[in-house]
Protein backbone atom coordinates (compact mmCIF):
# COMPACT_ATOMS: atom_id res chain seq x y z
CA UNK A 1 0.00 0.00 0.00
CA UNK A 2 1.37 3.37 -0.92
CA UNK A 3 -0.28 6.76 -1.15
CA UNK A 4 3.05 8.49 -1.52
CA UNK A 5 3.62 10.97 -4.30
CA UNK A 6 5.98 10.52 -7.20
CA UNK A 7 8.36 13.44 -7.57
CA UNK A 8 10.37 14.40 -10.60
CA UNK A 9 13.04 17.05 -10.88
CA UNK A 10 14.00 18.18 -14.39
CA UNK A 11 17.15 20.24 -14.92
CA UNK A 12 16.61 22.16 -11.71
CA UNK A 13 18.93 25.12 -11.35
CA UNK A 14 19.24 27.57 -8.46
CA UNK A 15 21.54 30.55 -8.84
CA UNK A 16 22.93 32.59 -6.02
CA UNK A 17 24.86 35.75 -6.78
CA UNK A 18 26.57 36.45 -10.08
CA UNK A 19 30.09 35.08 -10.31
CA UNK A 20 29.44 32.43 -7.71
CA UNK A 21 28.77 28.89 -8.91
CA UNK A 22 25.13 27.82 -8.99
CA UNK A 23 23.87 26.36 -5.73
CA UNK A 24 22.07 23.71 -7.75
CA UNK A 25 23.52 23.32 -11.22
CA UNK A 26 20.97 21.47 -13.32
CA UNK A 27 19.76 18.44 -11.38
CA UNK A 28 17.42 15.78 -12.75
CA UNK A 29 16.08 13.15 -10.42
CA UNK A 30 13.09 10.83 -10.61
CA UNK A 31 11.72 9.74 -7.26
CA UNK A 32 9.30 6.84 -7.27
CA UNK A 33 6.16 7.02 -5.18
CA UNK A 34 6.75 5.49 -1.76
CA UNK A 35 10.51 5.29 -2.09
CA UNK A 36 13.16 6.58 0.30
CA UNK A 37 15.83 8.73 -1.35
CA UNK A 38 18.91 10.08 0.39
CA UNK A 39 20.64 13.20 -0.89
CA UNK A 40 24.19 12.61 0.27
CA UNK A 41 27.16 14.93 0.06
CA UNK A 42 29.57 17.23 1.89
CA UNK A 43 28.41 20.55 3.31
CA UNK A 44 27.93 23.19 0.65
CA UNK A 45 27.16 20.66 -2.10
CA UNK A 46 23.63 22.02 -2.59
CA UNK A 47 21.68 19.13 -1.06
CA UNK A 48 19.71 21.31 1.36
CA UNK A 49 18.98 23.90 -1.32
CA UNK A 50 17.77 21.14 -3.65
CA UNK A 51 15.50 19.73 -0.93
CA UNK A 52 14.02 23.17 -0.29
CA UNK A 53 13.14 23.65 -3.96
CA UNK A 54 10.72 20.73 -3.66
CA UNK A 55 8.42 22.56 -1.22
CA UNK A 56 9.26 25.89 -2.85
CA UNK A 57 11.05 27.37 0.16
CA UNK A 58 13.75 28.07 -2.42
CA UNK A 59 12.55 29.28 -5.83
CA UNK A 60 13.89 27.53 -8.90
CA UNK A 61 15.65 29.68 -11.53
CA UNK A 62 15.50 27.09 -14.30
CA UNK A 63 13.93 23.68 -14.79
CA UNK A 64 10.80 22.28 -13.21
CA UNK A 65 9.60 19.99 -10.46
CA UNK A 66 6.61 17.68 -10.75
CA UNK A 67 4.60 16.37 -7.83
CA UNK A 68 2.41 13.47 -8.97
CA UNK A 69 2.82 14.70 -12.52
CA UNK A 70 1.80 18.26 -11.72
CA UNK A 71 4.24 21.13 -12.12
CA UNK A 72 4.58 22.62 -8.62
CA UNK A 73 5.03 26.07 -10.14
CA UNK A 74 1.31 25.93 -10.96
CA UNK A 75 0.27 24.98 -7.42
CA UNK A 76 -0.37 27.34 -4.52
CA UNK A 77 2.87 27.09 -2.52
CA UNK A 78 1.25 27.33 0.93
CA UNK A 79 -1.46 24.74 0.23
CA UNK A 80 1.08 22.45 -1.40
CA UNK A 81 3.36 22.58 1.65
CA UNK A 82 0.49 21.32 3.81
CA UNK A 83 0.60 18.08 1.81
CA UNK A 84 4.38 17.69 2.19
CA UNK A 85 5.91 16.94 5.58
CA UNK A 86 8.97 18.94 6.60
CA UNK A 87 11.46 18.12 9.37
CA UNK A 88 14.81 19.82 9.97
CA UNK A 89 17.88 19.29 12.13
CA UNK A 90 17.09 22.23 14.41
CA UNK A 91 13.55 20.75 14.76
CA UNK A 92 11.99 24.20 15.21
CA UNK A 93 9.22 23.12 17.57
CA UNK A 94 7.10 26.16 18.40
CA UNK A 95 8.25 27.10 21.89
CA UNK A 96 4.98 28.77 22.91
CA UNK A 97 2.87 25.71 22.12
CA UNK A 98 2.54 22.35 23.85
CA UNK A 99 3.68 19.14 22.18
CA UNK A 100 0.07 18.45 21.21
CA UNK A 101 -0.27 21.98 19.84
CA UNK A 102 2.79 21.48 17.67
CA UNK A 103 1.59 18.16 16.27
CA UNK A 104 -1.87 19.64 15.60
CA UNK A 105 -0.64 22.59 13.50
CA UNK A 106 -1.02 21.10 10.03
CA UNK A 107 -4.35 19.29 10.68
CA UNK A 108 -5.65 22.64 11.99
CA UNK A 109 -4.39 24.45 8.90
CA UNK A 110 -6.16 21.79 6.84
CA UNK A 111 -9.37 22.51 8.74
CA UNK A 112 -9.95 19.08 10.28
CA UNK A 113 -12.70 18.83 12.92
CA UNK A 114 -11.26 19.16 16.42
CA UNK A 115 -12.21 15.66 17.61
CA UNK A 116 -10.34 14.21 14.67
CA UNK A 117 -7.32 16.41 15.37
CA UNK A 118 -7.27 15.24 18.99
CA UNK A 119 -7.32 11.60 17.97
CA UNK A 120 -4.65 12.25 15.34
CA UNK A 121 -2.32 13.87 17.87
CA UNK A 122 -2.51 10.78 20.11
CA UNK A 123 -2.05 8.50 17.13
CA UNK A 124 1.03 10.40 15.94
CA UNK A 125 2.62 10.55 19.40
CA UNK A 126 2.12 6.81 19.79
CA UNK A 127 3.63 6.30 16.34
CA UNK A 128 6.84 8.05 17.37
CA UNK A 129 6.77 6.16 20.70
CA UNK A 130 5.92 9.02 23.01
CA UNK A 131 3.21 8.08 25.52
CA UNK A 132 0.41 10.56 24.65
CA UNK A 133 -0.91 11.26 28.18
CA UNK A 134 2.64 11.91 29.40
CA UNK A 135 3.76 14.11 26.52
CA UNK A 136 0.71 15.96 25.17
CA UNK A 137 0.91 18.96 27.47
CA UNK A 138 4.70 19.21 27.73
CA UNK A 139 6.50 22.25 26.40
CA UNK A 140 9.29 21.85 23.83
CA UNK A 141 11.89 23.08 26.33
CA UNK A 142 11.03 20.16 28.60
CA UNK A 143 12.04 17.59 25.97
CA UNK A 144 15.38 15.89 25.32
CA UNK A 145 16.91 16.25 21.85
CA UNK A 146 15.64 12.82 20.80
CA UNK A 147 12.14 13.46 22.15
CA UNK A 148 12.00 16.85 20.41
CA UNK A 149 12.89 15.28 17.04
CA UNK A 150 10.27 12.56 17.60
CA UNK A 151 7.73 15.35 18.01
CA UNK A 152 9.21 17.01 14.93
CA UNK A 153 8.58 13.85 12.92
CA UNK A 154 5.07 13.52 14.38
CA UNK A 155 4.33 17.12 13.39
CA UNK A 156 5.67 16.53 9.88
CA UNK A 157 3.45 13.47 9.37
CA UNK A 158 0.28 14.58 11.19
CA UNK A 159 -1.43 16.02 8.10
CA UNK A 160 -1.12 12.72 6.17
CA UNK A 161 1.40 14.12 3.70
CA UNK A 162 2.17 12.34 0.44
CA UNK A 163 5.83 13.18 0.76
CA UNK A 164 8.22 13.90 3.58
CA UNK A 165 11.25 16.19 3.28
CA UNK A 166 13.90 15.79 5.96
CA UNK A 167 17.03 17.90 6.32
CA UNK A 168 19.55 16.05 8.52
CA UNK A 169 16.82 15.47 11.09
CA UNK A 170 19.01 13.29 13.31
CA UNK A 171 22.27 15.18 12.78
CA UNK A 172 22.33 16.73 16.24
CA UNK A 173 21.56 13.54 18.16
CA UNK A 174 24.01 11.16 19.79
CA UNK A 175 24.79 7.92 17.97
CA UNK A 176 22.56 5.64 20.04
CA UNK A 177 19.44 7.81 19.80
CA UNK A 178 20.17 8.43 16.13
CA UNK A 179 20.22 4.69 15.33
CA UNK A 180 16.98 4.19 17.23
CA UNK A 181 15.24 7.01 15.40
CA UNK A 182 16.56 5.88 12.02
CA UNK A 183 15.11 2.42 12.55
CA UNK A 184 11.77 3.79 13.70
CA UNK A 185 11.55 6.30 10.86
CA UNK A 186 12.14 3.56 8.33
CA UNK A 187 9.37 1.49 9.85
CA UNK A 188 6.97 4.43 9.94
CA UNK A 189 7.41 5.59 6.36
CA UNK A 190 7.30 1.98 5.10
CA UNK A 191 3.96 1.45 6.82
CA UNK A 192 2.56 4.80 5.68
CA UNK A 193 4.01 4.55 2.17
CA UNK A 194 5.23 8.14 2.36
CA UNK A 195 7.75 9.17 -0.29
CA UNK A 196 10.73 10.39 1.71
CA UNK A 197 13.62 12.60 0.66
CA UNK A 198 16.32 12.73 3.26
CA UNK A 199 19.34 15.05 3.27
CA UNK A 200 22.42 13.79 5.08
CA UNK A 201 26.19 13.92 5.02
CA UNK A 202 26.38 10.68 7.03
CA UNK A 203 27.18 7.79 4.67
CA UNK A 204 26.07 5.08 7.11
CA UNK A 205 22.77 6.84 7.54
CA UNK A 206 22.20 6.99 3.79
CA UNK A 207 23.12 3.30 3.41
CA UNK A 208 20.83 2.19 6.23
CA UNK A 209 17.80 4.22 5.24
CA UNK A 210 17.65 4.77 1.52
CA UNK A 211 16.33 2.72 -1.40
CA UNK A 212 18.22 5.10 -3.62
CA UNK A 213 21.08 7.45 -2.95
CA UNK A 214 21.91 10.57 -4.94
CA UNK A 215 25.44 11.75 -4.27
CA UNK A 216 25.88 15.47 -4.75
CA UNK A 217 28.97 17.56 -5.29
CA UNK A 218 29.19 21.26 -6.12
CA UNK A 219 25.55 21.55 -7.08
CA UNK A 220 25.34 18.49 -9.32
CA UNK A 221 24.48 14.86 -8.81
CA UNK A 222 27.69 12.87 -9.10
CA UNK A 223 26.02 9.46 -9.07
CA UNK A 224 22.64 8.00 -8.25
CA UNK A 225 21.55 4.45 -7.68
CA UNK A 226 20.75 1.85 -5.06
CA UNK A 227 23.18 1.66 -2.10
CA UNK A 228 24.53 -1.66 -3.38
CA UNK A 229 25.04 -0.28 -6.89
CA UNK A 230 26.99 2.68 -5.63
CA UNK A 231 29.10 0.63 -3.24
CA UNK A 232 29.89 -1.91 -5.95
CA UNK A 233 30.40 0.53 -8.82
CA UNK A 234 31.42 3.99 -7.70
CA UNK A 235 31.16 6.08 -10.87
CA UNK A 236 33.80 8.70 -10.09
CA UNK A 237 36.90 9.09 -7.91
CA UNK A 238 34.88 11.47 -5.70
CA UNK A 239 32.32 8.79 -4.92
CA UNK A 240 35.03 6.18 -4.37
CA UNK A 241 36.87 8.45 -1.94
CA UNK A 242 33.65 9.32 -0.15
CA UNK A 243 33.00 5.68 0.65
CA UNK A 244 36.61 4.62 1.12
CA UNK A 245 37.02 7.16 3.91
CA UNK A 246 34.23 5.32 5.63
CA UNK A 247 35.71 1.93 4.84
CA UNK A 248 38.97 3.02 6.45
CA UNK A 249 37.08 3.66 9.67
CA UNK A 250 35.43 0.26 9.42
CA UNK A 251 38.81 -1.39 8.92
CA UNK A 252 40.24 0.49 11.85
CA UNK A 253 37.33 -0.64 13.97
CA UNK A 254 37.89 -4.24 12.89
CA UNK A 255 41.56 -4.04 13.72
CA UNK A 256 40.84 -2.55 17.13
CA UNK A 257 38.34 -5.29 17.86
CA UNK A 258 40.86 -7.96 16.92
CA UNK A 259 43.59 -6.33 18.97
CA UNK A 260 41.45 -6.12 22.09
CA UNK A 261 40.19 -9.70 21.72
CA UNK B 1 2.78 63.45 51.93
CA UNK B 2 0.40 65.40 54.17
CA UNK B 3 -1.11 66.97 51.09
CA UNK B 4 -2.11 63.56 49.70
CA UNK B 5 -3.65 62.55 53.05
CA UNK B 6 -5.51 65.87 53.31
CA UNK B 7 -6.80 65.84 49.73
CA UNK B 8 -7.20 62.17 48.81
CA UNK B 9 -10.14 62.80 46.46
CA UNK B 10 -8.43 65.58 44.53
CA UNK B 11 -5.17 63.67 44.12
CA UNK B 12 -7.06 60.55 43.05
CA UNK B 13 -8.98 62.53 40.42
CA UNK B 14 -5.73 63.95 39.01
CA UNK B 15 -4.09 60.52 39.08
CA UNK B 16 -7.06 59.07 37.20
CA UNK B 17 -6.84 61.79 34.53
CA UNK B 18 -3.10 61.11 34.35
CA UNK B 19 -3.64 57.38 33.81
CA UNK B 20 -6.39 58.03 31.30
CA UNK B 21 -4.28 60.08 28.91
CA UNK B 22 -1.27 57.76 29.28
CA UNK B 23 -3.35 54.64 28.58
CA UNK B 24 -5.03 56.26 25.60
CA UNK B 25 -1.69 57.46 24.22
CA UNK B 26 -0.07 54.07 24.87
CA UNK B 27 -2.84 52.21 23.03
CA UNK B 28 -2.59 54.61 20.09
CA UNK B 29 1.21 54.41 20.09
CA UNK B 30 1.09 50.61 20.08
CA UNK B 31 -1.35 50.55 17.17
CA UNK B 32 1.20 52.56 15.18
CA UNK B 33 4.36 50.89 16.51
CA UNK B 34 3.37 47.27 15.84
CA UNK B 35 2.99 47.59 12.06
CA UNK B 36 5.99 49.96 11.90
CA UNK B 37 8.10 47.50 13.87
CA UNK B 38 7.00 44.57 11.70
CA UNK B 39 7.98 46.46 8.54
CA UNK B 40 11.31 47.50 10.08
CA UNK B 41 12.04 43.91 11.12
CA UNK B 42 11.12 42.37 7.76
CA UNK B 43 12.53 44.90 5.33
CA UNK B 44 16.20 45.63 5.69
CA UNK B 45 15.99 48.68 3.42
CA UNK B 46 13.26 50.49 5.33
CA UNK B 47 14.58 49.63 8.79
CA UNK B 48 17.25 52.35 9.14
CA UNK B 49 14.85 55.02 7.83
CA UNK B 50 12.13 54.09 10.31
CA UNK B 51 14.40 53.64 13.32
CA UNK B 52 16.48 56.71 12.44
CA UNK B 53 13.43 58.96 12.19
CA UNK B 54 11.99 57.68 15.46
CA UNK B 55 15.33 58.05 17.23
CA UNK B 56 15.54 61.64 16.00
CA UNK B 57 12.08 62.41 17.43
CA UNK B 58 13.11 60.73 20.66
CA UNK B 59 16.11 63.02 21.08
CA UNK B 60 14.09 66.25 20.82
CA UNK B 61 13.90 67.78 24.33
CA UNK B 62 10.39 67.12 25.60
CA UNK B 63 9.75 70.73 26.61
CA UNK B 64 10.77 71.96 23.14
CA UNK B 65 8.51 69.40 21.45
CA UNK B 66 5.60 70.39 23.68
CA UNK B 67 6.18 74.08 22.88
CA UNK B 68 5.98 73.35 19.15
CA UNK B 69 2.88 71.20 19.60
CA UNK B 70 1.16 73.87 21.71
CA UNK B 71 1.79 76.40 18.97
CA UNK B 72 0.17 73.96 16.55
CA UNK B 73 -2.75 72.62 18.61
CA UNK B 74 -3.15 75.18 21.39
CA UNK B 75 -3.14 74.41 25.11
CA UNK B 76 -4.80 71.32 26.57
CA UNK B 77 -4.69 67.57 26.25
CA UNK B 78 -4.09 67.24 22.51
CA UNK B 79 -0.45 68.46 22.35
CA UNK B 80 0.41 66.26 25.34
CA UNK B 81 -1.28 63.27 23.74
CA UNK B 82 0.63 63.79 20.49
CA UNK B 83 3.93 64.20 22.34
CA UNK B 84 3.35 61.00 24.32
CA UNK B 85 2.53 58.99 21.20
CA UNK B 86 5.57 60.38 19.37
CA UNK B 87 8.02 59.71 22.19
CA UNK B 88 6.77 56.18 22.77
CA UNK B 89 7.33 55.18 19.14
CA UNK B 90 11.08 54.74 19.42
CA UNK B 91 10.91 52.60 22.58
CA UNK B 92 8.07 50.46 21.25
CA UNK B 93 9.28 49.99 17.67
CA UNK B 94 12.82 49.20 18.78
CA UNK B 95 11.53 46.39 20.97
CA UNK B 96 9.16 45.03 18.31
CA UNK B 97 12.14 44.83 15.94
CA UNK B 98 14.41 43.27 18.59
CA UNK B 99 11.70 40.77 19.51
CA UNK B 100 11.04 39.68 15.93
CA UNK B 101 14.73 39.50 15.03
CA UNK B 102 15.34 37.39 18.10
CA UNK B 103 12.90 34.68 16.99
CA UNK B 104 14.65 31.34 16.46
CA UNK B 105 15.00 31.10 12.64
CA UNK B 106 14.35 27.34 12.81
CA UNK B 107 10.85 28.01 14.15
CA UNK B 108 10.06 30.49 11.37
CA UNK B 109 11.46 28.07 8.77
CA UNK B 110 9.44 25.18 10.21
CA UNK B 111 6.29 27.31 10.21
CA UNK B 112 6.65 28.15 6.51
CA UNK B 113 7.84 24.67 5.63
CA UNK B 114 4.78 22.93 7.07
CA UNK B 115 2.40 25.28 5.33
CA UNK B 116 1.78 28.50 7.21
CA UNK B 117 1.36 31.60 5.03
CA UNK B 118 3.52 34.65 5.73
CA UNK B 119 0.72 36.23 7.77
CA UNK B 120 0.08 33.02 9.72
CA UNK B 121 3.81 32.64 10.42
CA UNK B 122 3.86 36.18 11.78
CA UNK B 123 0.66 35.98 13.85
CA UNK B 124 0.88 32.41 15.13
CA UNK B 125 4.61 31.95 15.60
CA UNK B 126 6.79 35.05 15.33
CA UNK B 127 4.72 37.62 17.25
CA UNK B 128 3.87 35.25 20.13
CA UNK B 129 7.56 34.35 20.45
CA UNK B 130 8.54 38.04 20.32
CA UNK B 131 5.91 39.01 22.89
CA UNK B 132 8.11 39.05 26.02
CA UNK B 133 10.47 41.56 24.37
CA UNK B 134 7.58 43.62 22.99
CA UNK B 135 5.97 43.75 26.43
CA UNK B 136 9.33 44.82 27.83
CA UNK B 137 9.12 47.80 25.48
CA UNK B 138 5.57 48.55 26.61
CA UNK B 139 6.73 48.64 30.24
CA UNK B 140 9.57 51.04 29.48
CA UNK B 141 7.28 53.23 27.38
CA UNK B 142 4.52 53.27 30.03
CA UNK B 143 6.89 54.38 32.78
CA UNK B 144 8.48 57.05 30.56
CA UNK B 145 5.04 58.29 29.48
CA UNK B 146 3.81 58.63 33.05
CA UNK B 147 6.85 60.79 33.85
CA UNK B 148 6.49 62.82 30.66
CA UNK B 149 2.77 63.35 31.22
CA UNK B 150 3.52 65.42 34.35
CA UNK B 151 4.49 68.20 31.89
CA UNK B 152 0.78 68.25 31.07
CA UNK B 153 0.36 70.32 34.22
CA UNK B 154 2.25 73.13 32.48
CA UNK B 155 0.08 73.25 29.35
CA UNK B 156 -3.32 72.76 30.91
CA UNK B 157 -3.67 69.06 30.11
CA UNK B 158 -4.44 68.12 33.72
CA UNK B 159 -3.00 65.12 35.52
CA UNK B 160 -0.63 64.95 38.46
CA UNK B 161 1.64 67.59 36.91
CA UNK B 162 -1.04 70.12 37.83
CA UNK B 163 -0.02 69.68 41.49
CA UNK B 164 3.65 70.15 40.69
CA UNK B 165 3.22 73.30 38.61
CA UNK B 166 0.63 74.83 40.96
CA UNK B 167 3.01 74.11 43.82
CA UNK B 168 5.86 75.77 41.91
CA UNK B 169 3.79 78.85 41.15
CA UNK B 170 2.43 79.23 44.69
CA UNK B 171 5.58 78.06 46.51
CA UNK B 172 3.62 75.19 48.06
CA UNK B 173 6.37 72.62 48.47
CA UNK B 174 4.03 69.96 49.82
CA UNK B 175 2.00 70.07 46.59
CA UNK B 176 5.17 69.60 44.51
CA UNK B 177 6.18 66.65 46.66
CA UNK B 178 2.67 65.20 46.57
CA UNK B 179 2.52 65.38 42.76
CA UNK B 180 5.97 63.81 42.39
CA UNK B 181 5.33 60.99 44.83
CA UNK B 182 1.94 60.22 43.32
CA UNK B 183 3.44 60.12 39.79
CA UNK B 184 6.24 57.81 40.95
CA UNK B 185 3.82 55.48 42.72
CA UNK B 186 1.70 55.43 39.60
CA UNK B 187 4.69 54.47 37.44
CA UNK B 188 5.70 51.66 39.81
CA UNK B 189 2.12 50.37 39.98
CA UNK B 190 1.61 50.38 36.21
CA UNK B 191 4.98 48.69 35.62
CA UNK B 192 4.08 45.98 38.13
CA UNK B 193 0.62 45.53 36.65
CA UNK B 194 2.00 45.00 33.14
CA UNK B 195 4.57 42.54 34.44
CA UNK B 196 1.84 40.63 36.27
CA UNK B 197 -0.35 40.58 33.17
CA UNK B 198 2.57 39.28 31.14
CA UNK B 199 3.11 36.38 33.57
CA UNK B 200 -0.57 35.52 33.39
CA UNK B 201 -0.83 35.69 29.60
CA UNK B 202 2.51 34.17 28.60
CA UNK B 203 3.60 31.90 31.42
CA UNK B 204 5.65 29.65 29.12
CA UNK B 205 8.07 32.06 27.58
Amino acid sequence: MSDGAGIELRDVRVRYAKGVRDAVAGVSLAIEAGSFVALLGPSGCGKTTLLRTINRLVPVDEGSIFLNGENIANLDAVNMRRTIGYAIQAVGLFAHMSVAGNVAVVPKLLGWPSAEIDARVDEMLALVRLDPPRYRERRPRELSGGEAQRVGVARALAGRPHALLMDEPFGALDAIVRRELQRELLEIVRVLGTTTIFVTHDIDEALILADRIAIMREGSIEQQGSPIDILAHPATPFVRDLFSADIEVTELRERARRASA
Amino acid sequence: MNYILDHPGGVARLALAHVEIVVLALATALAIALPLGIVAAKRARQAPIILGTLAAIYTIPSLALLAVLVSLFGLGEIPLFVALVAYAQFMLVRNVVAGLKGVDPAQSDAARGIGMSEVQTLLRVELPLAMPVIIGGIRIAAVAMIALATLGGYIGAGGLGTLIFTGLALHHDDQIVAGSIAASLLAITVDGAIRLAQRRLFPAN
